[in-house]
């Protein structure tokens, strides 16, 4: 490129010149202005010329070998020794321990016609280990939630799913806690681990749910495998995160006093960044049910099949019983979770009286539970949930009328809103990208790389326009760029009012954090069909699905962070005659900078995870080639490759929205 | 405080003996009547593909297979490429509705041996170029598609850049389209809905609202009884003409769907392979149970029962 392009300092010390720094500030917007000026004269001249377009139907040489290399894996399958001695073993591990929890709660054990503990058994053990590691509030949560799966009619689908789930998310925590505290403690790690992390997250499941059934065989294993590789990443990232967040002033004491290297991990930095490592936790089990209609894919059995049944024939009442289910399981596990790390900090302020009366009270807790147990393992009113689940067909015809309400009522408005953003915001834009000659965008992206991250996430960049090419997919990734952009921008939007709005008041985060793990676990496929009859099948719609997905994770740890801000702070600001409005802007958000930025990196993942269900609304690009490739054998090699090109792009603005941030802190 | 405790204790004790005298009907009690005539058929690995018509062929032979035959059988979900790939690991005996797929048969018919064909399930597939009722009233030469070009105007959105739309479906569903387009000239651009949900919500949106929609569709099909959607008529079909997929200008062949299964279940002598195996019934039989399935929204079971208890005869030459 022509442009000028300022030699980014890496110095990192701390006060750098100042007019320096002044000058800087000044020059980037120019420089990103004729960054801009540039690429549209090129764009006017050179419109159309070397695009790299493949049609739906065309391969390139790449995607055929892919191809013959996965049928050579199906074809050696039972001679390979791989397969015999590793993960023909694994797969038997990891089955045992599903079929084992499945017998226990959800499917027939034996020569029984009921699993080994029904019901009340199942509700008993709910709410007697919510009590014990949490409170009695969330103990009465959790009865109620359970008792809700079987009003619903869904009992034995609830358990089915929640078999599933433990499963995954135990599997997970065991690989991914250990690997979070080794990310936290030694940067090389971290740096080698980031990459994997973000395929792992970013990676379409689609492109490897074929393979996982090809390598563990059809049924628990494969479900499990598949909800872990999805579901460990949030616990190691912030795990990483909370290690490195505890104060190094903190570190320091313990050290100077002869704490070892073990003792300090155990006494000083495991205990202090608890809070923040259960929000993993809980993401990575809002991961996991979020996995829950995706491994449906794959036989996995509980509530995913029946949402994904019902939508064969469109009938969201149906499925949106079923998504509740899993929305309400969430919500109780979250709950539970949190209430448990809480637990510690409100022990030790209690008055001691309760302390006395908390161990005969588990006692007799446990007793009684043991009593439900056995009922429920005896006797038939117990064990198989009475009655025909009509609060279920309530919900569901509630459901369906309320989407024919909104869909008879609302799509006048709702399709003005879609042709303004389309026409206005998204067309144009992807007819930059994508009308441009793939060199010149390659090169923006590069120069947008240095300018805002420095020189080293322009290497990244340029490495990553590189590989995109080399999929064979440049066109359809710059549709799915420009879709993305739109909407990751509309997400950091959203999250930043939001998460501001309840950072500052518990009572509105309380009031609103249930929605948004609705959100979150919500299986997309539900409100896919009233989106649809909303919008009809464009980008757009995929645009919303995303932006309802992708603003939860956003809003929830801007708020965290802005909560993170010391009151004295707050306070001083206050007393120094801000208004609310300087406080927010002067104040909590540049201080929250660090959550900011995880945000923005996190916000753009969940965004990026939604362009295969984009797909199948009508976005088109690499979520229909993703979806196409899980369909069609021959299209299998290009459908990877579309999930390459979704994590390079996954890649490519992690980095440089890191860089950024880091720059802009530094 | 041990007070309290033994007290807590026995008046739970008390509690729980209390309920169990009076607990009612214990688990193992009435569990001998139902496995009296299994044996000879064990289990029965049935594979369901995602579509509606799809499910109303599985509902009733996993019907008649456990009730008439005695057989375990286990649905599993499954697209069709995997369904097929569990040919090989033993875990699925049967595809009861296959659309062609040239390409899986030559992988696993031909070369890895896995599965055979088992014939016809009597269904005509029937794959082509519709639009909703409405319009093929208002405009009735719509239905040629040489008339299309004139209208191309009315079915652009914001999707179709300038032409006229064409909309998709599932992927995994047969399709020359693009070169339909191409090939016969037309000013329309294919845009992938990208699944059946999403063409069929289109299509009733389109008919509710009146709106311009032209799209790819198939039969037999549930929402054919919902919304009658009229096939636009591509130039005949004839053999060969859809050799060369870059070259096709003509309409879609009729596709005798067919039955698959396992070639280890084809030799295992099972009575469930020979009801797969007589599994014929018409594109009307499998209407109904759909309908019974997507619009009454009936359990598989329950459209299964219904279905077979009027259509005894039927169901006797695929068992006798």
């Amino acid at each position: 490129m022509t442009v000028a392009i300022e030699k980014p300092e890496k110095t990192e010390a701390a006060e750098p010149v100042a007019p320096v720094k002044a000058a800087r500030r000044i020059s980037r917007p120019m420089v990103l202005g004729a960054i801009l000026v540039v690429w549209l004269v090129l764009f006017a001249v050179l419109r159309g010329k070397q695009t790299l377009t493949l049609a739906a139907a065309d391969l390139t040489d790449l995607h055929r070998w892919i191809n013959d290399f996965n049928d050579s894996i199906g074809a050696n399958r039972n001679s390979n020794p791989l397969f015999l001695y590793f993960f023909n073993e694994i797969r038997l591990v990891i089955d045992n321990l599903v079929t084992f929890i499945q017998h226990l709660i959800s499917q027939p054990s034996g020569a029984r016609p009921v699993p080994e503990i029904g019901w009340l058994g199942v509700v008993g053990i709910a709410g007697y280990v919510s009590w014990a590691v949490g409170n009695w509030r969330v103990a009465l949560l959790a009865v109620a939630g359970f008792t809700f799966f079987g009003l619903q009619g869904l009992w034995q689908e609830s358990m089915d799913t929640l078999s599933l789930t433990l499963s995954a998310v135990f599997v997970a925590l065991l690989f991914a806690i250990p690997l979070g505290v080794c990310a936290g403690l030694s940067d090389r790690f971290n740096r080698i681990a980031t990459p994997f992390l973000d395929f792992m997250q970013t990676m379409p499941t689609f492109v490897y749910l074929a393979p996982l059934t090809l390598f563990f065989l059809i049924g628990g294993a494969s479900a499990t495998i598949a909800t872990v590789i999805y579901a460990a990443p949030p616990t190691i990232r912030i795990t990483a995160h909370a290690i490195r967040n505890v104060s190094k002033t903190t570190v320091e004491a313990a050290d100077s006093l002869g704490a070892t290297r073990r003792q300090s991990l155990l006494k000083v930095l495991l205990p202090m960044s608890k809070r923040t490592v259960v929000m993993g936790v809980n993401q990575t089990i809002m991961a996991a049910l979020a996995m829950v209609t995706i491994a449906a894919l794959i036989n996995a059995p509980g509530l995913g099949p029946v949402v994904l049944q019902s939508l064969q024939s469109l009938d969201v009442g149906t499925a949106f019983n079923a998504g509740l289910a899993i929305v309400v399981m969430a919500i109780v596990l979250d709950r539970v979770t949190t209430a448990a790390a809480a637990r510690e900090e409100h022990a030790r302020n209690a008055k001691h009286d309760f302390a006395k009366w908390r161990r005969p009270l588990l006692g007799a807790g446990a007793a009684v539970t043991a009593v439900l147990i056995y009922l429920s393992h005896t006797y038939l009113w117990a064990a198989d949930f009475p009655g025909d689940g009509t609060v279920g067909s309530h919900i569901a015809s509630a459901a369906d009328s309320a989407t024919n309400w909104a869909q008879d009522s609302l799509s006048g408005v709702t399709n003005a809103i879609r042709d303004v953003i389309t026409n206005g915001l998204l067309n144009p834009f992807q007819t930059l990208v994508t009308d441009s000659p793939w060199w010149l965008v390659g090169a923006v992206l590069v120069a947008l790389g240095v300018v805002l991250g420095g020189w080293k996430s322009g290497v990244t960049t340029a490495v990553c326009v590189g590989l995109l090419v080399g999929t064979g997919l440049w066109s359809d990734a710059m549709t799915t760029l420009a879709s993305t952009l739109v909407a990751t921008v509309l997400v950091m939007a959203l999250g930043i009012v939001f998460g501001v709005w309840m950072g500052r008041s518990m009572m509105v985060d309380r009031l609103i954090r249930p929605t948004l793990d609705a959100a979150q676990v919500m299986p997309p496929f539900v409100y896919l069909v009233p989106f649809l009859a909303l919008f009809g099948p464009t980008r757009f719609t995929a645009i919303v699905a995303a932006i309802v997905y992708g603003a939860p994770v956003a809003m929830k740890i801007i708020a965290d962070g802005i909560r993170a801000v010391p009151e004295t702070t707050v306070e001083a600001a206050t007393s120094a005659g801000c208004n609310t409005w300087q406080i927010i802007t002067k104040v909590q958000l540049p201080m929250s900078r660090s959550a900011l930025t995880l945000a923005t990196n996190q916000g753009l993942i969940y965004v990026l995870s939604m362009v295969v269900v984009g797909g199948l609304v009508g976005a088109g690009a690499l979520g229909y080639d993703v979806v196409a490739g899980f369909s069609q054998g021959q299209l299998y090699g290009k459908g990877l490759a579309a999930g390459l090109a979704i994590v390079l792009l996954g890649v490519m603005f992690d980095r440089i929205t890191q860089a950024a941030a880091r720059r802009a802190g530094a | 405080m041990a007070r309290h405790w033994r007290a807590g204790a026995a008046g739970l004790a008390v509690l729980g003996l209390t309920l169990t005298a009076c607990g009612g009907a214990k688990v193992g009690d009435s569990s001998s009547a139902g496995s009296g005539s299994s044996g000879k058929c064990g289990t029965f690995n049935l594979a369901v593909n995602p579509w509606v018509g799809y499910e109303a062929d599985a509902a009733v032979v996993a019907y008649v297979a456990q009730h008439n035959l005695g057989c375990t059988v286990t649905k599993k979900n499954l697209k069709e490429e995997i369904a097929w790939q569990g040919f090989g690991t033993g875990e699925v005996d049967a595809v009861l509705e296959n659309w062609g797929h040239a390409d899986l048969v030559k992988k696993y018919i031909t070369q890895q041996k896995t599965a055979v064909d088992a014939g016809p399930t009597g269904n005509k597939g029937i794959i082509g170029w519709y639009v909703p009722p409405w319009l093929a009233k208002a405009h009735p030469d719509i239905l040629d598609y040489k008339n299309l070009n004139k209208y191309a105007s009315k079915f652009k959105t914001s999707e179709s850049g300038g032409k006229g739309q064409l909309l998709d479906g599932d992927p995994s569903y047969v399709t020359n389209d693009e070169a339909l387009v191409k090939n016969l000239k037309l000013d329309f651009k294919v845009v992938y809905a990208g699944s059946e949900t999403a063409l069929i919500q289109a299509f009733r949106t389109a008919e509710k609202n009146k709106q311009w929609v032209i799209g790819y569709f198939y039969e037999p099909q549930w929402f054919m009884s919902e919304v009658p959607l009229k096939k636009v008529s591509l130039p005949a079909y004839k053999t060969g003409c859809d050799a060369e997929a870059a070259k096709v200008a003509c309409d879609y062949p009729v596709y005798n769907l067919n039955k698959i299964v396992s070639a280890k279940f084809a030799k295992s002598g099972s009575p469930a392979y020979n009801l797969v195996k007589n599994f014929n019934w018409t594109n009307d039989d499998q209407n109904e149970v759909a309908k019974y399935i997507a619009q009454d929204k009936m359990t598989d079971d329950a459209a299964a029962k219904k279905w077979v208890e009027a259509n005894k005869d039927k169901v006797d030459a695929w068992i006798k």
